[in-house]
């Protein structure tokens, strides 16, 4: 049976929206809401595991869904994969599900919760999925409303967190850069010649040949780039990032750390490189690549020197995040075939650690109802499992080898290091592994105070991670070792997108 | 039905007897789909246009007056005038965008317009009546500019008919004597003032905010997305008929691209102080009518489809919040922003359909809002008027803001009190009606595109 004549990917991505639906009509015990998402989500993601074994590596875009949408003005359904897109949508499924299980314990107003939490993933899922810009933008937009219902419904209260403050802080945030990035959007689609598309395969293929620009291309450039540096984020449109991360409620954290400044980077991987022939907006990175990898150099290090000062652990690594995504911008904007499937990887790695450090804070939080590391300390003896796992999360994030971390941060540093892209970037990249070096400070720093030191009186008798908690951190830290010791397992599909790309 | 409230004790019969009323002119309006004529010597014009703004301006009335079924209680006596009234002024509305004649169009906004004026002063408390004498008294000086400027454009071109008009007029281009004239400039420019009183552009809607908290909610909302559909039906037809040549149009459209973007960041800024719920929708509206004249600046039948689609989907998003808050307001007795606190506890499916058509006025998907936006700044963009896309999307951004403040108090808090909104048949109805018109719109917006570009196709340029 031919895969494609059951339309995966469009199973994929409305499922969570098909559970959201049924949840809300007819589910009325939290047991049976919880288990329901549970159950779509898996479906989902074992979907994707098994298209992500079916994927042929050399073959470009797969398991493509084209329909009519809006035709007067030539928007379409437009869905594919390649290299690029499927780790994405595994990681946001696998993620998806995953965060049913972290957000186990919700039990004030659980109907809303999961329902917000589903038609999230179907949003994230859409933009990785998207061919057309209209439709990229389209989900773009969609996980904003789930996002701030979530985060000022279910996060942290005064006076430990400022919830409403940071949702708002975030909508706001993203809107301000969708606004632009929909002004670039229809200039983009005006620079195509008539009848004009949203096309994103055709536009990335065509290039500066078949575009006649509407408006000159730095302008379309920065302007779909200014939402993608506010997502990913980049010094200094970062200050969002903080304050959303810290206030969300775990699982929230998990998916927006994981995946949702994901869609950041790859943006910015498909306007740089586009599906491998050519950038959705030819010719502008290659002259603004110094400026821009400079901005990233500047995120790791800034990243890296706010993180060492934090004393909410939540609050820490989160701002770790900032400093991590600064590599996939290195890594972008270098732009070497290495770089840039070392940014992929990092993309997917930083996903699977970052996951794991927010769920762990957030077990941390759960049983001993503390985050701020001066009042933590010496959780080893009596939270071992967590304590290891804890520990395995913050070593992978330094880049110790056999994690992915490791094959992530190396494969970025070798690329960048040997691109041409401009004179001066050996030093810009010397720069970005200092904050390599920093991070392995406040990492070790961090799980000392918190876990190594003499145990507390305070603490006896905490409760350790129960089963199911057990059940989903290892099998994240089975993630984070299996790609860790055999990342050709990802880079077989990540590579071929970016080998014909110059 | 002034008659019919004299004998009948149960005035819900009346409601349901102007509904009945009001769908036999519906059912022809679907009816006549296709056809164009003209009759009264090109007074009354019947083509794809007129129909769309008559179906619209009935569905609107039709869906205030399923929903006023409630609040009509307030009012001591006269519910069958209310209803008569609302009637009268739909009239008039589906005259101004049917006729071709500036004498009849002036008409028929006064015809609509007083009975607006009696409507808004209809609970007869202080607020009430001093809303209905700012709205009459600032209603008859912009009628009265509306006329003047008529005036102009007759002395110039000797025809009140708006096609004749065109050709005198493109006669004085191609003779190259435009600017000779400057009366046809400032007949433009008075008709541009007295037609943007009706839609709420700045710096002709200082009546609104004090208006829309005034008046009845149920007038309020028609108000809102009725006069404002009529007043932009009649200044496509005005402009794009009479002044429609290229070299006028550049001129004309730049002023509306101003006035808008002035309208939408004035209403948008000031929206964000606001704490009464219905001053807030007044002062969005304001906004709103900066979008629609963003459509109006780009002269081309992208722009034009574009404005009918947006007071489509603004229509519905609009009438949808007002009825919610026509329910909420009934019980909580109050205007005020900070007592929807927790409602979504109390009535989960009311704040649901309020919170809805509030991301819809944002423009965020899967509404039908978020559709209206992208077709009207695409036509802008095409136009090479990215400046006022930039400034239009970033009020957008502006306006999350205090539409998000409504729904952040409905969702998150503790209600004052835990009883659940009441809320009759006829409103749920009515809800279900614009909320799903919203969704719908959002996710499948092809047919009512089609719709409106086949209204505008008579447009020749």
């Amino acid at each position: 049976m031919n895969i494609e004549s059951i339309h995966p990917l469009t199973i994929i991505l409305f499922l969570p929206t098909v559970a959201a639906l049924l949840i809300a009509l007819f589910a009325k015990q939290p047991r049976t809401i919880k288990v329901s998402a549970a159950v779509f989500t898996f479906i989902a993601f074992a979907l994707s595991v098994y298209l992500f074994v079916i994927f042929d590596r050399d073959g470009g875009l797969q398991f493509v869904e084209k329909a009519k949408w809006i035709n007067s003005i030539n928007a379409q359904y437009y869905l594919g994969v390649d290299g690029l897109s499927l780790p994405m949508v595994i990681l946001t499924t696998f993620l998806g599900f995953v965060a049913v299980f972290v957000s186990w314990k919700i039990n004030v107003r659980t109907k809303e919760y999961f329902i917000w939490l589903l038609i999230l993933e179907t949003g994230i899922l859409g933009v990785f999925m998207s061919l057309d810009l209209l439709l990229f933008f389209l989900f773009w937009e969609v996980e904003l409303i789930p996002m701030y219902m979530l985060i000022s419904i279910w996060g942290t209260p005064p006076p430990l967190g400022r919830k409403e403050y940071s949702a708002i802080k975030f909508v706001v945030y993203t809107l301000f850069g969708s606004a632009f990035m929909l002004a670039g959007i229809l200039s983009l689609y005006f620079s195509t010649p008539a009848p004009h598309t949203f096309d994103m395969v055709a536009i990335a293929s065509g290039g500066a040949a078949w575009l006649i620009p509407a408006i000159p291309f730095t302008a379309i450039f920065f302007l779909i780039f200014i939402a993608f540096a506010i997502k990913l984020p980049t010094f200094p449109l970062h200050t969002w990032l903080p304050d959303a991360h810290t206030d969300a409620p775990t699982a929230v954290s998990v998916i927006l750390a994981g995946v949702l400044l994901k869609m950041g980077a790859y943006g910015m991987i498909r306007l740089v490189a586009g599906f491998g022939d050519g950038g959705l907006v030819p010719g502008v990175a290659e002259r603004y690549a110094p400026v821009l990898v400079a901005f990233a150099v500047v995120s790791v290090l800034y990243g890296a020197a706010a993180t060492v000062r934090q004393t909410d652990l939540k609050r820490l690594i989160a701002y770790s995040s900032v400093s991590h995504m600064g590599f996939v911008m290195l890594g972008i904007f270098a732009l070497n075939q290495l770089s840039i499937t070392g940014a992929a990887l990092q993309m997917f790695s930083h996903g699977l650690i970052t996951g794991l450090l927010f769920a762990m804070v957030g077990l941390v939080y759960d049983k001993t109802h503390q985050r701020m590391i001066p009042n933590l300390g010496g959780l080893a003896r009596q939270m071992p499992v967590i304590t290891v796992v804890f520990s395995i999360a913050g070593l992978a994030a330094l880049g110790l080898p056999t994690t992915i971390g490791f094959a992530a941060e190396f494969t970025v540093f070798l690329g960048s290091f040997t691109s041409e892209a401009f004179h001066g970037i050996q030093t810009c990249v010397v720069l970005a592994a200092l904050g390599i070096v920093v991070g392995a400070g406040y990492i070790l720093w961090m799980l000392e105070r918190v876990f190594y030191r003499a145990p507390l009186e305070k603490y006896n008798g905490v409760p350790d991670a129960n089963h199911m908690e057990k059940a989903y951190i290892f099998a994240f830290v089975v993630l984070i070792m299996l790609f860790g010791v055999y990342p050709k397992l990802l880079l077989d599909v990540i590579g071929p997108v970016f080998t014909s790309w110059g | 039905m002034i008659l019919l409230d004299l004998v009948i004790k149960q005035k819900k019969v009346l409601a349901a007897f102007t509904v009945v009323a009001l769908a036999i002119p519906i059912a022809f309006t679907v009816m006549l789909w296709g056809e164009s004529e003209s009759s009264f010597g090109g007074m009354l014009v019947l083509d794809g246009f007129s129909l769309f703004f008559k179906f619209l301006i009935l569905s609107i009335a039709a869906l205030v007056i399923i929903s006023s079924v409630d609040y009509v209680n307030k009012f001591a006596r006269f519910q069958g005038e209310y209803y008569a009234l609302i009637l009268f002024s739909a009239g008039g509305l589906m005259l101004m965008a049917s006729t071709g004649e500036l004498i009849s169009i002036y008409v028929a906004l006064e015809l609509s317009s007083i009975s607006l004026y009696a409507l808004v002063s209809f609970l007869k408390d202080s607020k009430s009546s001093e809303a209905g004498l700012k709205y009459m008294i600032l209603g008859a000086i912009s009628s009265a500019v509306l006329l003047f400027g008529m005036a102009f454009v007759y002395g110039l071109t000797g025809t009140t008919h708006l096609d004749q008009i065109a050709d005198k007029v493109s006669a004085l281009v191609s003779s190259g004597q435009l600017w000779d004239s400057p009366a046809l400039i400032l007949g433009m420019i008075l008709m541009v003032a007295g037609f943007g009183f009706k839609i709420a552009s700045v710096p002709f809607q200082m009546w609104v905010p004090d208006v829309y908290e005034g008046a009845p909610t149920p007038i309020t909302a028609y108000l809102s997305v009725a006069s404002k559909a009529a007043g932009f039906a009649v200044i496509l037809r005005v402009f794009y008929t009479a002044f429609g040549i290229p070299l006028l149009s550049d001129s004309w459209a730049l002023v509306f691209a101003v006035l808008g973007a002035i309208s939408m960041t004035i209403g948008n800024v000031v929206a964000l102080a606001q704490t009464n719920i219905k001053r807030m929708l007044g002062y969005s509206s304001i906004a709103h009518a900066g979008y629609l004249m963003v459509g109006l600046a780009a002269v081309s039948s992208l722009g034009r489809s574009g404005i009918l689609f947006f007071l489509a989907t603004y229509a519905l998003s609009n009438l949808g919040a007002f009825i919610a808050i026509i329910a909420i307001s009934n019980k909580t007795g109050s205007d005020e922003i900070s007592d929807y606190t927790g409602m979504a506890r109390r009535s989960p499916v009311l704040a649901l359909v309020l919170a809805f058509c509030l991301i819809s006025l944002i423009g965020i998907p899967p509404t039908g809002g978020f559709i209206a936006k992208i077709y009207i700044f695409n036509a802008a963009i095409q136009q090479d008027l990215l400046w006022l896309v930039i400034i239009a999307v970033l009020n957008s951004v502006i306006s999350a803001y205090y539409y998000l403040k409504v729904v952040k108090v409905m969702y998150v808090g503790t209600p004052a009190s835990e009883e659940a909104v009441p809320s009759s048949i006829p409103l749920r109805a009515a809800l279900a009606i614009t909320s799903l018109g919203v969704l719908l719109l959002g996710i499948y917006p092809w047919l009512v595109l089609r719709l409106a570009e086949s209204a505008v196709a008579m447009f020749s340029f």
